[in-house]
């Protein structure tokens, strides 16, 4: 092969390559229509048996469609009585929009703090936050429920929200992207008379948005999927988010199959919106920071 | 670290260019800011990290049942009574069969996930979402997917409906240890939520490869395909693996959702955080031995971090990145 001609070589190799390409991208795409396929099994899963009978479900022979829709399900899980899943919804909603927000707001502040305002004990601090980074937060969850018990936060929307404001891990990151904040912009802000505060508001972060966004989805997916701490602080069915309703279906007395996968399709669909509409974000901000949560 | 301190150096420039202002007011003026600034998320920091920590650890050492200020110094009984404890030592048997698992299995189908997709030409993103998208599923509705359809035990389940077709017995995938069906669930149900996550993270890595190395490597005679992904792939992707292998290690270290609602019934396949939530949460509330639980554990991630680190190069690849 490297013996040959290097004129024989040229004139082989394009053709060689289109051929290869041109098979090889058939293949490419069985193998990746193939691995998709797998991949949206659960999903097809999920709209089967939300939209099915029981007895279709669990009938002798597979079914692979219902043979009548059933769009009355999508109400079940609201009338039923056993798990409010209405208020365990409203209870995610709350929880996830004000983590993201709070989040956001105290993380990207102290991130700003460390990566731009001089203070002579800044590194100290920046230390201490590093230091969190070591303790993983899941395997906290026995300490902080003794904190927030005593707190009498059980049960409350302050116990669910507020103890995972302080994410070292986020904090860093916004350091990290303030680090590499252009300048410039800022110091033409001190020209015009403004302070930190007036810079950061008025420049940095509406300049920042993309990072913004990115860090918003990430946080706001994180929020609405925790289970570990919602379940822990969730003792009385009323603080319940929609997360730990639906693990309630799977230990409860009677299966109701068209109910629970009809739920889970419920509790899917705002991130599954939220995902397809801000994925750019998401991308670009994994790609950047390298992180989930 | 090197770059914080010469950010910190080269922090006082922009007051030299401001000179009209007094130095002194200046100075206090940033200390005030400072504060303003990183004041909230530190107290915060305080209040609902390291108060926890320390509570934790000081409750490690008390006779603490049902109570969080406890009287009784049992020095290290409670170290004593989790290491000694057939439960827990179990647990860490079953994060090392996870991670064994898991570990490689999602570095692997990650990146060939990530090769795939970046060799498309059309369809690229529409490919890219598809694997992408279990990512905004959560650990709970992908383990009831899992256990109520597609794992179901009973001969509706999609998995024993398939295997039916081949006249294949129906199998007990979770309701049985013996064989040990149940790690094939646990494993795919992660797999399929979390793959997608790296995938992007490796195809970001792809991107940034330089074409001229496939180019010189093709001009020297290797043959596209595995050669080159052995001799210039892989070896560019170095960093980026090692980063998403220690990712996957600690999230497997803190595996819960799926093992809790998968096998919440079971006294088998039980991870480390769900012996110490049966413990501290479960019928005993005995805050003294979950404590010491979570002590042990966070040293044990702590040094399996750091070992990994030192022996992948963790740091350095991170900082040439």
């Amino acid at each position: 092969m490297t013996t040959t001609a290097p004129g024989i070589t040229k004139a082989t190799k394009p053709a060689k390559a289109r051929r290869g390409g041109v098979m090889g991208s058939t293949g490419l795409y069985i193998a990746t229509g193939v691995a998709a396929l797998l991949f949206l099994i659960p999903f097809y899963l999920i709209v089967r048996n939300a939209l099915m009978t029981d007895p279709e479900i669990t009938g002798e022979t597979w079914k692979w469609f219902p043979t009548s829709i059933q769009w009355g399900n999508i109400t079940e899980p609201f009338d039923d009585v056993t798990v409010d899943f209405a208020q365990s919804l409203w209870n995610s909603v709350v929880v996830a929009v004000l983590h993201t927000a709070g989040i956001l707001l105290v993380c990207s502040m102290a991130g700003y703090g460390l990566a731009r305002i001089p203070y002579k004990h800044a590194n100290t601090v920046f230390y201490a936050v590093l230091v969190t980074l070591m303790v993983p937060t899941a395997v906290t969850f026995v300490p902080s429920f003794v904190l927030v018990s005593s707190l009498g936060w059980v049960d409350s929307y302050r116990g669910l929200i507020i103890p995972g404001l302080f994410s070292g891990f986020t904090c860093f990151l916004f350091r990290q992207y303030f680090l590499g904040f252009p300048k410039e912009l800022e110091e033409a802000a001190r020209v015009d008379g403004l302070g930190y505060w007036g810079a950061y508001w008025r420049i940095v972060v509406p300049n920042s948005l993309n990072f913004f966004a990115a860090i918003a989805t990430i946080t706001f997916i994180n929020g609405w999927n925790a289970f570990l701490w919602p379940l822990v602080i969730g003792q009385d069915p009323s603080a319940w988010t929609v997360q730990v309703a639906l693990s309630s279906y799977m230990t409860n007395q009677t299966v109701n199959y068209h109910l629970i996968f009809m739920a889970t399709a419920i509790s899917i669909l705002p991130l599954v919106l939220v995902f397809l509409f801000l994925q750019r974000w998401l991308v670009q901000g994994i790609a950047q920071t390298g992180i989930k949560g | 670290m090197s770059t914080t301190t010469t950010r910190g150096v080269a922090q006082p420039a922009p007051a030299k260019v401001s000179r009209p202002r007094p130095r002194r007011s200046l100075r206090a003026s940033s200390t005030f800011n400072f504060w303003l600034f990183t004041g909230p998320f530190l107290i915060g920091l305080i209040i609902f990290v390291f108060v926890p920590i320390g509570w934790s650890i000081w409750l490690s050492f008390f006779e603490a049942r049902f109570t969080v200020t406890p009287s009784e110094f049992v020095g290290f009984d409670n170290y004593q009574q989790i290491l000694t404890d057939a439960n827990f030592r179990n647990s860490l048997v079953t994060f090392t069969v996870f991670a064994a698992f898991i570990v490689p299995a999602t570095w692997a189908l990650s990146l060939g996930l990530a090769l795939l997709v970046n060799r498309l030409r059309f369809m690229r993103a529409f490919f890219r979402s598809v694997f992408f998208l279990p990512t905004a599923v959560s650990y709970v509705a992908a383990a009831l997917i899992w256990k109520m359809s597609l794992f179901n035990g009973v001969r509706f389940g999609l998995a024993n409906t398939v295997l039916g077709w081949f006249g294949v017995d129906n199998i007990a995938w979770l309701a049985n240890p013996d064989p040990p069906w149940y790690w094939l669930v646990i494993v795919t149900v992660r797999l399929w939520l979390q793959s997608g996550f790296y995938m992007i993270l490796f195809i970001a890595a792809l991107q940034n490869i330089p074409r001229e190395l496939y180019e010189a490597a093709s001009i020297d005679g290797a043959k596209p395909g595995w050669q080159t992904f052995r001799h210039i792939t892989l070896p560019q992707l170095r960093a980026t693996s090692t980063a998403v292998i220690l990712l996957l290690l600690v999230a497997a270290y803190q595996a819960f959702d799926e093992f809790f609602n998968l096998l919440g019934k079971a006294t088998w396949g039980q991870p480390p955080l769900v012996e110490l939530y049966k413990m501290a949460l479960g019928q005993n509330q005995n805050y003294g031995a979950g404590s010491a639980g979570a002590v042990v554990l966070t040293l044990l991630i702590c040094v399996v971090t750091l070992l990994q680190g030192k022996i992948m190069g963790f740091g350095r690849g991170e900082e040439s990145k």
